[in-house]
């Protein structure tokens, strides 16, 4: 089990970042992600494994309309 | 075109501006016909910055406490602000215009990007006041190249945006060279603002590619109602002392440097990030829908089967690319999308091709979604006649939405709408409402174009229409609609929209990802924080004569990696950008939270000038409850297993219910909710519990300004002071 902004999530081996991003239909092109606080390039979101227990964020970057 | 008659003229030597200012602003009375020129002291640029700030200032000292929109005294102040007119950096043509609104009967402020804010400075000018009625329509001129101000008789029967914008381009224009035009700018309203509170103001800027004028609005609020009210059919600002360093700033390698930066940043990134170079601002369309944000019908629902047809892919392909589309020079984000050889279906120039300024997000959703409509090229018909007959898109499809609701729970008819059949999505009627509204003539069209916050009693009265179902379904705060975005699922964002210093626009603070996805505001301390800190920073725009765009609508690549997730939303690398432009135009050195502290004081200043005018009171911000939450059962069930879980989070358990009796509940529980989010902003503003400005506070910002203080000193009462 992973924890993705803050909600359990279950956790898949081989799971990486975008399979998360897809999963929860994050389609806003800014996103920003840490596993664990540390944070992943956006262009490794496709080949960034998530470890099972990881604490994930997956921050959407807009703050303004 | 016939030569204009000259009713009143005065002469002025233009000042130019030096590190952002010119140190003067004009003040013109269209009803005595007078002209006056006022110095800017260094005490009104340390209290209100400039833009807004300045519009503000000016405003107070014209107007009483009593004064209504419609009063001669009251004005159209426009002021840019010290960064305006930049041409280094991307987004730096806004002007702000402020002024007391016919929807909400206090200050409001709207922007809008063309080319008049930097004009209007570099013909000499901080700010432009516009008061007094005329007689009969007029045109007020500020010609820097002759250097004098006139008020000319007005030739123009139809006072649509588009008439009489080409029209004085091409008055003031060289006749031997068309790109001469684009020393020229030219505000306009329309017949639609003249009968309707929704009026707004058309800036234009000469498009050197298309050889034409574009329009941009400062929509929000009535502005263009107020000109037309003033029978001002156009102000027009004229000069041809531009250049990229028209400004005279401090520090011109600096702003070369920072703009370089950004403007790789924004040519090798934007295509991954938002396509704003391509797809303006709809490219959130589907990004809406799919976070169930895109209003439909009235914000009864935040997603439809249908949205793929205003996917931002298909506006993509309508706007013509590979056009410079900025509006103002320097502008690489570029995001003022067009629609060129548009053929108009409907109204007085049926036929016609025409070149459509955008639509934009906002106009995307107000004029398609809410109001049930999927169609593209509909809703840039639309668009097109707004701009014309200068209405507010925002107002007009939130307004619309309303009525259409209305009309489907059967609480106006048939009768009343003099046969329009005003049902969701019902585009030929629609469309007819719009150009009624345009015309000015029928009764019903007259009733809606005062706003929601009016049609509330009007319908009540007239119809017989149930006043407590309007009050829950209709979308307004403080008089104004809300701008489009669906806020019921995000506590923060209630706050972003209603407890705002002019109603439900989203200039102050978007924080529905920020609180409702990425989960970063779990607490109302943190959502309060979020909003002390967004509106202010936001407001620093307002006071400099900036759009907002390039701060976050474009992201440095290694912002997320470089920053806490907190951090990185606030996006840095950009906010110090803007700290080190403000120091290398004007030479006054500032840090990031002196810029917060800029737009500190003219927020508070703004809270006071509402309370000196009847308003700015906890009473005044309401919030309806379809804001809060579903109101009726198809809501629920449009996504039930997400609204029983919110219910079970409450500790009502939804088993046994039926979906109305869910709604009441969970409406209940979110009322509260609300309560608590308006004690804990007010605590972190320095407001007392009435929403008033504490003395304290404005003596920790350096505004307490005797008749400042007086007026909250009149309002505050003992029992409204927090005791801890």
């Amino acid at each position: 089990m992973i924890t993705v902004n803050g909600e359990p999530m279950e956790w898949k081996r081989e799971m990486t970042v975008r399979d998360i991003i897809d999963a929860k239909r994050y389609v806003f092109p800014l996103l920003a992600v840490w596993i664990d606080s540390v944070p992943v390039p956006r262009d490794d979101f496709d080949i960034t494994e998530v470890p099972d227990n990881a604490n994930v964020q997956i921050i959407h970057m807009i703050s303004g309309g | 075109m016939e030569k204009m008659k000259v009713l009143a003229e005065w002469s002025y030597d233009p000042a130019k501006p030096f590190r952002g200012y010119t140190g003067k602003t004009l003040k013109v009375n269209v009803g005595d016909m007078t002209f006056e020129s006022k110095d800017v002291s260094e005490d009104m640029k340390d209290k209100f910055t400039g833009g807004r700030g300045f519009g503000l200032k000016l405003l107070w000292d014209s107007v009483k406490d009593t004064t209504k929109w419609n009063d001669p005294e009251n004005e159209v102040v426009i002021s840019g602000g010290p960064l305006c007119g930049v041409t280094q950096y991307p987004g730096m043509g806004k002007f702000y215009a402020v002024f007391v609104s016919p929807l909400t009967d206090q200050t409001y402020d709207s922007n809008a990007g063309g080319h008049f804010g930097p004009l209007l400075k570099f013909a000499g000018w901080d700010a432009i006041e516009i008061q007094g009625k005329a007689r009969k329509d007029v045109v007020v001129v500020v010609d820097a190249d002759e250097k004098k101000v006139k008020i000319l008789e007005s030739p123009f029967d139809d006072v649509n945006a588009y008439t009489v914008t080409e029209a004085l381009h091409e008055y003031f224009g060289d006749p031997d060279d068309i790109n001469d035009r684009r020393f020229s700018s030219v505000l306009t309203a329309g017949k639609g603002a003249e009968t309707s509170f929704w009026g707004c103001i058309n800036s234009s800027f000469w498009d050197s590619h298309r050889k034409m004028p574009r329009l941009k609005q400062a929509g929000r609020g009535g502005g263009g109602t107020i000109l037309r009210d003033k029978k001002i059919a156009a102000v027009v600002v004229k000069t041809h002392d531009l250049s990229g360093t028209a400004n005279n700033p401090a520090d011109v390698d600096t702003l070369t440097r920072l703009g370089a930066k950004l403007h790789k940043e924004i040519i090798s990134l934007d295509s991954k990030q938002c396509r704003m170079r391509t797809a303006g601002t709809p490219h959130l369309n589907e990004i809406m829908n799919e976070y169930h944000l895109l209003p439909t019908n009235n914000y009864k629902f935040g997603q439809h089967k249908d949205a793929d047809n205003i996917h931002s892919k298909v506006y993509e392909k309508m706007f013509t690319q590979g056009i410079a589309d900025g509006c103002w020079y320097g502008c690489t984000m570029a995001c003022a999308k067009a629609v060129d050889g548009y053929e108009l279906k409907t109204g007085p120039w049926k036929g016609k091709k025409i070149t459509v300024d955008g639509p934009e997000y906002e106009t995307a959703a107000g004029l398609g979604s809410n109001v049930g409509v999927f169609d593209p090229e509909w809703t840039t018909e639309t668009n097109f006649y707004a701009d014309h007959y200068g209405l507010d898109t925002i107002s007009l499809g939130t307004g619309i939405a309303f009525v259409c609701e209305c009309y489907e729970l059967g609480l106006i008819s048939k009768d009343n709408t003099n046969g329009l059949d005003l049902k969701f999505g019902n585009k030929d009627d629609i469309m007819e409402l719009l150009h009624r509204l345009g015309e000015g003539k029928d009764d019903f069209a007259l009733m809606v174009g005062k706003g929601i916050h009016k049609m509330k009693d009007l319908f009540a009265e007239k119809f017989g229409a149930d006043r407590k179902v309007m009050e829950r379904i209709g979308m307004e705060g403080q008089g104004i609609e809300v701008s489009e975005y669906v806020p019921k699922e995000s506590i923060a964002q209630w706050g972003g929209y209603f407890l705002t210093l002019k109603g439900p626009q989203h200039d102050e603070a978007w924080l529905i990802f920020m609180d409702r996805v990425n989960k970063q505001l779990p607490t109302f301390e943190d959502k309060a924080e979020a909003l002390h800190y967004f509106p202010n920073f936001r407001t620093w725009f307002s006071l400099v004569g900036l759009c907002k765009l390039p701060w976050n609508d474009i992201e440095p690549e290694d912002n997320a990696t470089k920053h806490s997730p907190q951090e990185a939303a606030r996006v840095p690398e950009h906010v110090q950008n803007y700290v080190d432009i403000f120091e290398a135009v004007t030479g006054k050195k500032i840090t990031k939270e002196e810029l917060v502290l800029q737009s500190e004081r003219v927020y508070n200043f703004q809270r006071v000038f509402q309370l000196r005018l009847g308003k700015g009171t906890r009473k005044f911000h309401n919030i309806p409850d379809r804001a809060l939450g579903p109101v009726w059962a198809d809501e629920w069930e449009a996504r039930t297993e997400y609204y029983d879980n919110e219910l079970k989070a409450g500790g009502i358990d939804p088993a046994g219910l039926s979906s109305q009796e869910k709604c009441d509940r969970l409406q209940k529980i979110r009322r509260e909710q609300w309560e608590l989010l308006v004690d804990t902003v007010y605590k972190r503003r320095g407001w007392d519990k009435n929403g008033i400005p504490t003395v304290k506070k404005l003596k920790e910002l350096g505004m307490d300004i005797p008749e400042v203080i007086a007026v909250v000193e009149k309002h505050a009462k003992p029992e409204d002071q927090w005791k801890d």
